[in-house]
C-alpha cells in the first residue's frame, strides 16, 4: 500500500482552556462556536466571544493547528442578520473555515467573504455524493460533514463520485436519526436544533423520586423511569424509554458513544481526510484525554496501515471518559442491518 | 386573499398494493388540486415500484388533478440516487424535491416543489430555489405562522408556498427501523413488518400516553396536525395550498370537510366536531403558534 494521504483529526472546544487542551494533545483543527444560537451547541457558559476565538485562533496558529467557526443552524427571516454578522465576525477574525448548514447562509458566505473556506456541517443532511456536489457547484464547499447514518460502503461510494473532501464522526454523542432532519425535541419542548441550536434542552428536564422510581420529565413528557441503582441518564428524547405494544424499551437506541477507534484503517483506506471528535459540551479534561489518545492512533494508523492495533490502553482510558456509557460502532458497522 | 388549494401529500405508510390503489381510485374523485405520489420513506418498500407509481399517476392525472412525483427524502445507496435520477427524468410529471440531491438533478432542467425537508428557513434559501426551478415550496411543519409570514415578505414573485395542514407530523428519520427494532429484526430481513400498522405503530410514554408514532425508518408525532380552523392566519400570509396527509381510514370525508371550509360551506367548529370521530388521535397545532409541536393552542 502506498502511503495513505493526510487524514486531520478535528476536535471540539467548548471554551478557551478546551481549545488549548485540544491543540496541545495534538488537534489539527479545533472547532467551536459562538456563544448565541448560531451554533448546535447552544448551552449556557458555553462558547465563544470574539475575543476569546481571537485569542484560540492565535493560539492555534502558534502550533499549526487550524480553527473552524460552526455556524451550522438555519437562521430565520427575523433573525438573518445575527447570522450574518456571525459570518462576518468569522471571517474577519480569520478563522480557516466556516462549518455551516443553511444553503442562504452559504450563499451570503460565498457572495461576501470569499476567501472564506466553507465546509457542509452535518446539520446540512447531505448523505449522497448528488447533494454534496449540490454545495459545492454552488458555494465551492471543499469539505461534507457526513451524517451518522451512512455505512462503509456508502462512505467510500460518496467519496469515488465527489471532489469534496469528507469528514466523518470518529467518537462521541450519536445521533440516532438524520441531523436537520429531526424535529422530535422542538415537537416536544419547541426548542429545535434546526433554529435554537439545541436539543432536549435542560431547562425542559425535570427530575423527580416517585414511588414507581426516579422519573425524567422533558416538558412534562415522560422520557424514562429508572428504578433503584439503574443508572440514570440524560433525558434525551431518541434515547428515552418507551412502552410500544405493552413493552417498555428503548425504542430508538440503547444510550450509547460512537467509538469508531478499531475501524480507523478502514476509514483511512476509505479516503476519508478527517476524522471528527464530538463534544464542544465537554470539559476540556476530557477534550485533553481524547484528542492524546486518537492523535496516538491516528499517527499509528497512518504510520503502519496494515499493522495497525486498537491498544487496550486507549479502549479502557475512552470506556472511562464515557461515565459508564456503552460504546457502538453506530452506522458504519450496522449491527441492527 | 384568494382561497388555497388543496393538495393531498404522499403516502407515508406501507399499504398492501391493492389497498393503495383502492385508496387513490377513492382520492380521484374527491375534491384535491394536487396528489403527490411516491414512496418517500423506505426504500426496501415494494408493493408499487417506480413504474407502478408511474402507471398510477398517469391514472390519476385524467382526473384532471395536478400529479407531483416526490422523491425518497434519506438517500444512502447508489440504488436510491438510480431510483432518484428515474423520478428526476420522469419528463411526464412534475417531480417533489426531498432533498439537495434531486434539487441538483432538476436545477434548471425543469420547474420542480421544493419539499419540507430542504429546510428553507429564510428568503435567501428560498430565493435560492426559486433562482434553480422551485415554482412551490413546502414549509417545514416546524416554522410556525409568524416566522412563515416573515418568510413570505421575501418570497420570490411566481413561487407557492403550500403548509402541512393535516395529518401526523414527519419528525425525524433515522438510518435505522424502528418497526423492524420492535419485532427484534435486522433491517435487511424486516419481514415488511410496517405493512401490518396502517396507520403506524404508536408509542406510549411509560405511564401511557400516546406520544410517537414509529413508521419504519420515520418517527411521527401521534398526535395529528390539523390547522382547519387556522384559515385566517393562512390567508393572511398568503399561503396557497394546504397538504393533506393520508391516513388509513376517512381521508375522503377529511378531503370533503377542508373543501367545505375551504368553500365556506361550513364553519371551521362544525367541521372540527365532525373530524373527531375521522381522526387517529387528538389534535395538535403547537408548531403553527411557535410552540412545542405537540400542544393544542386556541384558534
Amino acid at each position: 500500500m502506498i502511503n495513505p494521504q493526510k487524514v486531520e483529526l478535528v476536535c471540539p472546544a467548548g471554551s478557551l482552556p478546551a481549545l488549548r487542551a485540544a491543540v496541545d494533545n495534538g488537534a489539527d483543527c479545533v472547532y467551536v462556536g459562538f456563544r448565541d444560537q448560531t451554533n448546535a451547541r447552544n448551552f449556557a457558559g458555553l462558547n465563544f466571544d470574539d475575543r476569546a476565538l481571537s485569542e484560540g485562533i492565535r493560539y492555534a496558529h502558534a502550533a499549526a493547528a487550524q480553527v473552524f467557526v460552526a455556524l451550522n443552524t438555519y437562521p430565520q427571516s427575523a433573525n438573518w442578520p445575527k447570522w450574518t454578522r456571525a459570518v462576518d465576525r468569522a471571517a474577519d477574525l480569520g478563522v480557516d473555515a466556516a462549518i455551516m448548514a443553511d444553503p442562504g447562509l452559504m450563499a451570503y458566505a460565498a457572495r461576501t467573504h470569499r476567501q472564506l473556506r466553507l465546509h457542509l456541517s452535518v446539520q446540512g443532511s447531505a448523505t449522497n455524493h448528488e447533494a454534496i456536489n449540490f454545495y459545492h457547484e454552488h458555494f465551492d464547499i471543499r469539505r461534507a460533514v457526513l451524517p451518522r447514518v451512512l455505512a462503509m460502503p456508502q462512505i467510500r461510494h460518496v467519496i469515488a463520485h465527489t471532489p469534496v473532501q469528507i469528514e466523518v464522526f470518529g467518537f462521541g454523542g450519536l445521533c440516532v436519526m438524520v441531523e436537520g432532519r429531526c424535529a422530535l425535541s422542538a415537537y416536544a419542548t419547541g426548542v429545535s436544533p434546526n433554529s435554537d441550536g439545541a436539543c432536549s434542552p435542560a431547562k425542559a428536564v425535570r427530575w423527580e423520586q416517585t414511588s414507581r422510581g426516579m422519573e425524567v420529565r422533558l416538558n412534562n413528557v415522560l422520557i424514562d423511569r429508572f428504578a433503584q441503582g439503574e443508572r440514570a441518564g440524560y433525558p434525551t428524547l431518541c434515547k428515552g424509554r418507551f412502552d410500544v405494544d405493552e413493552k417498555s424499551y428503548y425504542a430508538f437506541e440503547e444510550p450509547a458513544s460512537l467509538n469508531a477507534l478499531e475501524l480507523l484503517p478502514e476509514l483511512v483506506r476509505t479516503g476519508v481526510r478527517a476524522i471528527k471528535i464530538e463534544g464542544r459540551q465537554r470539559s476540556p479534561a476530557y477534550v485533553a484525554e481524547v484528542t492524546r489518545i486518537w492523535r496516538q492512533a491516528l499517527d499509528g494508523c497512518l504510520a503502519d496501515l496494515d499493522g495497525f492495533q486498537v491498544q487496550s490502553a486507549w479502549m479502557s482510558a475512552l470506556s472511562r471518559l464515557s461515565e459508564g456509557h456503552s460504546y457502538t460502532l453506530g452506522a458504519y458497522d450496522r449491527p441492527w442491518k | 386573499m384568494s382561497t388555497p388549494r388543496l393538495s393531498l401529500g404522499p403516502l407515508q405508510y406501507y399499504w398492501p398494493r391493492a389497498r393503495v390503489t383502492a385508496f387513490y381510485e377513492q382520492m380521484a374523485q374527491v375534491p384535491l388540486d394536487v396528489i403527490y405520489l411516491g414512496e418517500t420513506v423506505c426504500a426496501r418498500r415494494h408493493e408499487l415500484r417506480a413504474a407502478d407509481w408511474l402507471a398510477l399517476a398517469d391514472d390519476l392525472a385524467s382526473s384532471g388533478k395536478q400529479i407531483v412525483l416526490s422523491t425518497q427524502v434519506l438517500l444512502e445507496s447508489e440504488a436510491d440516487v438510480k431510483a432518484l435520477r428515474q423520478l428526476a427524468d420522469n419528463g411526464r410529471y412534475l417531480v417533489e424535491a426531498n432533498d439537495m440531491g434531486a434539487v441538483r438533478l432538476l436545477q434548471r432542467r425543469t420547474s420542480f416543489v421544493a419539499g419540507a425537508s430542504l429546510n428553507v428557513f429564510n428568503g435567501e434559501s428560498l430565493r435560492l430555489l426559486a433562482g434553480l426551478g422551485a415554482m412551490r415550496w413546502v414549509v417545514a411543519p416546524e416554522i410556525g405562522a409568524e416566522r412563515l409570514a416573515a418568510i413570505q415578505t421575501e418570497r420570490p414573485a411566481g413561487v407557492q408556498t403550500e403548509v402541512f395542514a393535516y395529518g401526523r407530523l414527519p419528525l425525524a428519520y433515522s438510518a435505522r427501523c424502528f418497526t423492524a427494532r420492535h419485532f427484534k429484526l435486522q433491517k435487511d430481513v424486516c419481514e415488511f413488518r410496517c405493512i401490518g400498522f396502517e396507520d403506524g405503530l404508536r408509542l406510549r410514554t411509560r405511564e401511557g400516553d400516546p406520544f410517537l408514532v414509529l413508521n419504519g425508518i420515520q418517527t411521527q408525532s401521534d398526535r395529528v396536525q390539523n390547522l382547519i380552523d387556522e384559515l385566517p392566519s393562512i390567508q393572511k400570509i398568503g399561503v396557497d395550498m394546504l397538504r393533506l396527509t393520508p391516513q388509513a381510514r376517512h381521508m375522503c370525508q377529511i378531503v370533503h370537510l377542508y373543501r367545505g371550509v375551504l368553500d365556506g360551506a361550513i364553519c371551521a367548529s362544525q367541521a372540527l366536531i365532525e373530524m373527531r370521530e375521522l381522526m387517529p388521535a387528538e389534535r395538535c397545532n403547537g408548531f403553527w403558534h411557535g410552540k412545542p409541536g405537540l400542544l393544542q393552542q386556541a384558534a
